[in-house]
């Protein structure tokens, strides 16, 4: 998923996290979050503090895309919907590993698949309430899925839920969507029959999409989000100025694990301040947090790193960024090109312009740390076979250059407009130039950067591009990003940027993903050596995993870092 | 002023207050402008500053070789420098227990970095003069392309009036009627992203080429020269030289570029030092919004745009092209005003009167 409409990970395997603690600084200690804070032990940070008052949060703009739940695809709003609303199952709400794991939300227990993977029968919790005072039955449950289809634009509809029987015909015709063959309800009793087995149906329920709405929710887009279960509900929604969310008088804990109450009363979102403004307010105290659409500048990390390092947290993320080199036109069409950019570029470098060692790491294969599958492999450093990158090898690299008889064509490097992204575009320019290329840049906005890279009409040639984890799955990166499903030509949705399609390899994921139906172990080690037929085909140029940066303000205690839905707002105390 | 209106409008060679007639007899009227000129001691002032301004931006590659010793567009990240017998890093980890971010080397006043580096580890001031060179390339040529432009328009519709004059002057409604920073930077986004950059027949034109930018403000300024060059020539068609010229069977061509043009022309000159002040700045804030020169390549804007990001850890990197947009526009202006002063003594007449 792009980072502008970044999404956490969806669950992962337990102690996934706990790796990526040691990359964290000697004079740091390790968070909750799994990551690292100046916080002087980890249990401060983490200890619940008093209920009440608000905690007031940051944002340049209002999340992209409608409010409603079933369509916003957002981490900015997801971090609200998480607090306001439930599925059947959730996502166990702490931090560090654990945050990834699924645990039963309005249903009692986690359901054992059945009939070779393609049923699930959940029990409805009793007794729970939505925000307008209504009981949660099965049928509200089968309405959502109803109204998911028949909304027309949820993102996802046509890719996972339509597993669900009769969710393909309702992708074909919305309005006239019947589940009553695929969703079963009787009494508390509500069974999902899938027209396919799917292995990460579960995680699928947990996301906002899933989440359970009032069965009387008219299938058109809401302006703000309807009734829920959580321990908040909406107050208010303006793009141009704030969301806020305030108590749910309806609600009570049945579940900690799955929805803990909430500490503070109210829990609001001011848009339109610039980012430097957000920090200058978090740093007076004005505002409690800055959301994670909005990256703080690196103009001002040394002065936080200095005077607010116990307001900072670090914490890993499942994402790479790439240069994607295209595979369809000159030059990087030819394979020695593309492995003689990789041998070239200095990780080293673009750590820095990513803010250094503590927020990004090199990266030479697809996969980033702690996914699935993912093993140590970088064959294009100067000394190759530990697995890690260590320096560019700029004679290879020329030697690789010179024989692909590429040399002296010109290249058009693709970035967008921030200031990182922009000087990873230069540093490209740079390098290309010195290996013998006419580079010249083309930096677009953001907003278009991306369905620009995409589109195989604008024959970009090298573009940059990031991808976070939807899935701690191999699968959601390598199918995703390199499978030759994944091109479109002429499509702004094009996921696959270097239009990469190897036929072998496309038959090796195949049969990944059917391996992980049955064995999980298995189908990890298939993905990597995926990952390892890919890398040396070298269709992109890995650059770095980063890590995410949050600032809070001197009151907020109990900073919780999820890996699925990052800092857990309703858990930090502001009294 | 009647005294001194004996010689016909609007040429410029009016005598201005103190000069006597018997002073300037015989000499031509761009000898009379050049030595009023010469007198007037702040345009002189103007003109110098310009001059070194020039000067030292087109002797960038001497002091990026020779002095600083380093390539202003290429990325040094990992680089070193020394400063005061000791090695550093260009790119310096953040501090705190976090050590986040990486903060440029500040100015070091010495020969390398003198005013530091940006966030690709560059040298600036190396970059700086690299930038004027290219920001005064772009502003002068576009100035020069946007009067030469108006003037051959506004001599066509001057001259031949009706259905010219309206297409013309309708066309140069129509550009005017855009704001200009909505026109330049619709033109600069379509050309820019343009994947080959601009081929006309056999003439290509390569993106990042500063030809772009230039004709770029050089087409939305030309209705601003345009217009009261052409109301100049309907002008000076109507005069007695141009009708006897007429009567003695003179060409539209000759009438156009020998009766008409040097009367004209003055006008024109006074006004290209304010327009090249106008363009510098234009093509700054477009270089800012990242649709003017393209990087690495440097101008004063691109490295104010970089020095955005660093305006809290160092200010210099924005600081220094704009002390150099102020020097080089402030210089520009009191200049024009001196050329009009020498050129049209009556208006400062009027100005006093």
């Amino acid at each position: 998923m792009k980072r502008s409409v970044i999404l956490a990970t969806v669950v992962a395997a337990t102690g996934m996290f706990v790796a990526a603690c040691g990359g964290s600084s000697k004079s740091t200690s390790s968070s909750g979050g799994g990551g690292t804070s100046a916080s002087s032990t980890p249990g401060a940070d983490t200890a619940a503090g008093a209920k009440g008052g608000t905690l007031t949060t940051l944002a340049n703009a209002a999340p992209s895309g409608s409010p409603d739940p079933q369509v916003n695809y957002t981490l900015q709003e997801w971090q609200f919907l998480i607090i306001t609303h439930d599925g059947l199952v959730g996502f166990k709400r702490t931090s560090g590993a654990e945050g990834a794991t699924l645990v039963p939300d309005l249903a009692t227990t986690l359901p054992t698949p059945t009939d070779n993977g393609r049923t699930y029968q959940f029990t409805l919790r009793p007794g729970i309430k939505f925000s307008n005072g209504k009981v949660v039955t099965g049928q509200d449950v089968k309405a959502t899925f109803e109204r998911l289809f028949k909304i027309g634009d949820s993102p996802n509809a046509g890719t996972w839920y339509n597993a669900i029987e009769g969710g393909d015909a309702c992708v074909k015709t919305p309005k006239t969507c019947d589940l009553s063959k695929g969703i079963v309800v009787n009494g508390d009793q509500i069974t999902f029959h899938l027209s396919r087995a799917d292995p990460e149906f579960l995680q699928q329920l947990a996301l906002p999409f899933a989440f359970v709405l009032p069965a009387d929710t008219p299938a058109k887009h809401v302006d703000i989000p309807p009734p829920g279960t959580g321990p908040y509900k909406w107050a208010e929604y303006k793009p141009t100025t704030a969301m806020r969310v305030v108590r749910n008088p309806f609600f009570k804990e049945w579940s900690k694990d799955a929805q803990p109450a909430g500490l503070p009363d109210i829990i609001e979102q001011k848009f339109g301040l610039s980012v430097q403004a957000e920090v200058t307010q978090v740093e007076n105290g004005q505002a409690d947090w800055i959301s994670n659409t909005d990256t703080i500048p690196a103009d001002r990390l040394p002065e936080l790193s200095r005077k607010y390092s116990k307001q900072l947290h670090v914490n890993p993320l499942l994402n790479t960024e790439y240069m994607a080199l295209n595979t369809n036109v000159p030059p990087f069409d030819n394979e020695k090109a593309r492995q003689a950019v990789n041998f070239a570029t200095d990780r080293s470098a673009i750590v820095k312009i990513y803010g250094g060692p503590q927020l990004a790491t090199p990266a030479c294969q697809v996969l980033p740390p702690n996914l699935p599958g993912y093993q140590p492999y970088c064959p294009y450093t100067a000394s190759p076979g530990s697995g890690k990158w260590t320096a560019p090898d700029m004679a290879r690299a020329q030697q690789l250059v010179k024989e692909s008889g590429t040399a002296g064509m010109r290249v058009k490097v693709n970035s967008d407009t921030t200031d990182v992204h922009k000087a990873v575009g230069e540093y490209f320019v740079g390098l290309l130039n010195k290996l013998g290329y006419k580079a010249t840049p083309q930096f677009l906005s953001a907003d278009i950067q991306y369905p620009y890279v995409q589109n195989s009409k604008n024959k970009v040639q090298i573009g940059w591009s990031d991808w976070f984890a939807d899935y701690p799955a191999a699968s959601d990166f390598l199918e995703i990003l390199l499978g030759c499903d994944s091109f479109h030509p002429n499509s702004n949705s094009s996921p696959n940027i270097a239009q990469f399609c190897d036929k072998t390899i496309q038959g090796q994921m195949d049969k990944a993903s059917s391996t992980a139906l049955e064995d999980p172990n298995a189908a990890n080690q298939q993905w990597t050596a995926v990952d390892k037929a890919t890398t040396d085909k070298a269709p992109w140029v890995s650059l770095v995993n980063t890590k995410m940066l949050d600032f809070t303000s001197a009151r907020v205690k109990g900073f919780q870092f999820s890996p699925q839905w990052y800092f857990l707002l309703a858990q930090a105390s502001v009294k | 002023m009647a005294e001194f209106a004996y010689e016909p409008e609007p040429a410029s060679v009016g005598l201005a207050p103190g000069e006597s007639i018997r002073e300037f007899a015989g000499k031509s009227p761009w000898r009379l402008a050049g030595r009023r000129l010469a007198r007037n001691r702040v345009a002189m002032a103007a003109l110098a500053l310009f001059v070194l301004i020039v000067a030292v931006s087109f002797a960038a590659p001497l002091y990026a070789k020779h002095i600083a010793h380093t390539d202003p567009f290429a990325n040094n990240l990992n680089g070193t420098t020394v400063v005061d017998g000791k090695t550093v890093e260009v790119l310096q980890q953040g501090g705190g227990p976090l050590k986040l971010g990486e903060t440029p080397i500040g100015p070091t006043w010495h020969a390398n970095y003198f005013l530091g580096a940006d966030n690709q580890g560059r040298d600036v001031m190396a970059r700086v003069l690299y930038g004027g060179r290219a920001s005064l390339l772009i502003g002068i040529g576009s100035a020069v392309l946007a009067c030469l432009a108006a003037l051959f328009l506004a001599l066509l519709a001057g001259y031949f009036r009706g259905p010219v004059d309206v297409f013309l002057s309708r066309l140069m409604d129509l550009i005017w009627a855009f704001p200009i920073f909505l026109l330049a930077i619709s033109l600069a986004t379509v050309l820019l992203t343009a994947p080959d950059g601009l081929q006309w027949g056999p003439v290509h034109v390569d993106p990042s080429s500063l030809w772009i930018p230039t004709l770029i403000i050089a087409l939305v300024y030309v209705p601003y020269v345009y217009r009261p060059v052409r109301g100049q020539v309907l002008s000076v068609r109507e005069k007695e030289y141009v009708e006897a010229a007429v009567a003695q069977g003179a060409s539209s061509l000759r009438l156009m570029f020998s009766e008409i043009l040097p009367n004209v022309l003055t006008t024109v000159i006074v006004m290209l030092p304010l327009m090249i002040a106008t363009t510098i700045l234009t093509e700054a804030a477009l270089s800012f919004l990242s649709i003017g020169v393209q990087p690495p390549q440097a101008s004063w804007g691109t490295i104010i745009d970089d020095g955005q990001d660093l305006l809290y850890s160092r200010p210099w990197v924005a600081i220094a092209p704009g002390i150099m947009i102020v020097l080089t526009v402030l210089s520009l202006n009191v200049l024009g005003d001196g050329v009009r002063d020498a050129l049209d003594p009556r208006a400062k007449l009027r100005l006093k009167g």
